[in-house]
């Protein structure tokens, strides 16, 4: 039913937007959850959770026991459910959609009879074509001639029959759990010194990396809690430039947080959690000493990344644009590689590059020519020799601030003084003359 | 006698020191050190300073082993310094101190790259150095009367380990070899001695 018609029916109606991730996460914890009940609970469509319980009932006293058990707990939550417990998968389905219940064992056929064909797990074509021929329900399904049923509705309708009826088995697959990367450790006595929670840590750090290893997969962010006896948790939180799962490595990384760490009346419980984790497949280690500078290098980034921070340890890669800011990037060393930029071509380029600066120009020079004499940063200038121009055009489909002034006319302007610079001039801003001269960089 | 080291030798930096430079063109000193350097390389500059290198314009194969550290306070800049110094795998550190540079500090960088087995290059402001430093040296780019010819007058103004010296040189920016200049009629200076 579409959302008018719906409000057209009831004026009072309150929408909300259905958040289907949410949803799925929702019935994902309920399946954790209802882990209590059976091993095997897998999710059925995106609205309901199915559950093997052979072998389950007695533990809880009885199958209408165990329904009731299901129905308190969740109720409790405020979560309105309807459940049915059947021998076959789509009699129990069936039924747990229309009006729930229990079925008792070899009475599937009698129990579903009722029941519109619709809860079959059929497409919406064949019910329609089902009721067209005066067949509503199941049970009038049950006792016709399977051959032609199959001719005139395909092979599904009647494997959707056979499997509610138990004469084709349906077993119930549950998902496998993502692996959880996370231990944690209880202190039979509380501790306070650095050096047992160090000794503490790495033990833990020896189960999270083995843990680690069997999965292929390297941490990437790492978060260490400590519980402490009056029920307050710090908690220490470490970055790596690159995924590892070598322990003693990650240990180091851990000394500065665990050191800040408050201890109070001790600490009774830690518990380690590497909460982002990339892939990070076999490989060779301690072979030619290039690994071994490469591991060095990646150690001193996790260290210097984890004090200053990693969007403060950089590294210059190419970029495709002949505007100068934008002709490399600056990314974070820890989450990039460094690629070789392109052969040089074209005029050269400054060593140094800084945010332009404005240019005070003295007595006038021919038009469109790099002033005579001029002053930067409080020094004044002597232009000696100008190369130029060099026309860079700004990229029409960025929206740079910057470059609102239009084209610029770069030049490389050597001085009396000795420097070297960068100069340019934007000949379509609106003429303010003294203040169409920039400096940009310094050449060697 | 005349201070005239071997070419291969020229402003090479003594290995496993600190060193200093400072003068306006102490920005293009670090170059030609980080092309005759082959492992990686850092670089370590306040993060208010409004300037950077442009990769298009430094040497070849620098770029792509080049670091970039920005830290936000002066001690943080100096412990990155002490860090990677202290760090194997690293050939040369650049480092920008915007303060003078203590005795102490010069002297831990000192030890960083002694135990690490690297090159340490302090760009300083002007006067602003360590009595630390194995070198120091006064960097500034001169005009030429030639097109196309870049010229650089570097002083070498406090050695632990040799003498000092004034070069007229010509380094584009481009390569790791530099061509020492005598102007007309101007020789080296004779090293001083003592009568």
């Amino acid at each position: 039913m579409a959302a008018a018609d719906a409000r057209a029916i009831c004026p009072e109606l309150i929408t909300r937007r259905a958040d289907l991730a949410q949803e799925a996460a929702a019935l994902a914890g309920l399946r954790r959850w209802a882990g209590r009940y059976s091993p095997m609970v897998a999710r059925d469509g995106p609205d309901g959770l199915i559950a093997d319980i052979s072998g389950v009932p007695h533990l809880f006293g009885g199958e209408a026991e165990m329904r009731a058990h299901l129905h308190a707990r969740l109720e409790r939550v405020g979560l309105t459910l309807s459940s049915a417990i059947a021998e076959t998968r789509g009699a129990a389905q069936a039924l747990a959609r229309h009006s729930g219940g229990i079925l008792p064992e070899g009475a599937a056929k009698e129990g579903i009879a009722s029941l519109p064909v619709s809860s079959l797990r059929i497409g919406s074509d064949v019910a329609e074509g089902l009721a067209r021929m005066g067949l509503n329900r199941i049970g009038d399904l049950v006792d016709l001639p399977r051959a032609p049923l199959a001719r005139r509705f395909g092979p599904g309708l009647v494997l959707r029959l056979d499997q509610a009826l138990g004469l084709q088995p349906e077993p119930v697959s549950p998902e496998a759990d993502a692996p959880y990367f996370g231990v944690r450790m209880t202190m039979p006595e509380p501790i306070g010194l650095e050096a047992d929670v160090m000794s503490g840590l790495a033990r833990l750090l020896d189960r999270l990396c083995s843990t680690l290893a069997h999965h292929h997969r390297g941490a990437r962010r790492l978060r260490l809690e400590l519980h402490r006896v009056d029920r307050e948790t710090a908690q220490v939180e470490i970055g790596l430039a690159r995924p590892m799962r070598d322990p003693e490595r990650i240990a180091a990384l851990f000394k500065k947080g665990v050191s800040e760490v408050e201890a109070g009346f001790g600490i009774e419980a830690m518990r380690l959690v590497a909460h982002v984790t990339e892939d990070l497949p076999p490989e060779q280690v301690g072979g030619p000493r290039t690994i071994a500078r490469e591991d060095a290098l990646a150690d001193l980034f996790s260290r210097l990344g984890n004090r200053l921070g990693f969007d403060r340890v950089l590294r210059l890669l190419p970029a495709a644009s002949k505007i100068p800011e934008r002709s490399f990037l600056v990314a974070p060393a820890a989450y990039s590689a460094a690629e070789p930029p392109p052969p040089q071509r074209g005029p050269d380029r400054p060593i140094i590059i800084f945010p332009p600066e404005p240019v005070i120009t003295k007595g006038l020079g021919q038009p469109g020519h790099p002033p005579a004499r001029f002053a930067w940063r409080r020094m004044s200038c002597t232009t000696l020799r100008a190369d130029g121009p060099e026309r860079i055009a700004p990229e029409w489909w960025f929206d740079d601030p910057a470059w609102r002034s239009g084209l610029r006319d770069y030049w490389r302007v050597e001085t009396r003084e000795g420097a070297r610079l960068w100069l340019y001039h934007t000949p379509q801003a609106p003429a303010w003359p003294a203040q169409s001269w920039f400096a940009q960089g310094e050449f060697a | 006698m005349r201070f005239d080291p071997a070419p291969s030798e020229l402003f090479a930096l003594a290995r496993h020191r600190v060193h200093e430079a400072e003068g306006p063109g102490r920005r293009s000193f670090a170059p030609l050190q980080a092309v005759r350097h082959t492992e990686a390389l850092i670089w370590i500059i306040p993060g208010h300073a409004p300037h950077q290198p442009m990769l298009r314009g430094l040497p070849e194969g620098v770029g792509e082993r080049l670091h970039l550290i920005r830290p936000a306070n002066e001690t943080d800049l100096l412990w990155a310094t002490e860090e990677a110094l202290r760090s194997e795998g690293v050939g040369l550190v650049i480092a920008e101190p915007e303060k003078p540079l203590s005795l102490i500090a010069g002297r831990r960088l000192q030890l960083a790259a002694e135990a690490g087995r690297t090159t340490g290059l302090m760009l300083i402001q002007e006067g602003q150095g360590s009595n630390a430093a194995e070198t120091r040296w006064h960097c500034a780019p001169i005009a030429s009367e030639r097109r196309d010819s870049t010229l650089h007058q570097w002083t070498l103004n406090k050695n632990k380990k040799g003498t000092l010296g004034t070069w007229t040189v010509y380094w584009n920016g481009k390569t790791a070899a530099v061509h020492p200049v005598s102007a007309a009629g101007k020789r080296h200076e004779p090293a001083e001695t003592s009568r």
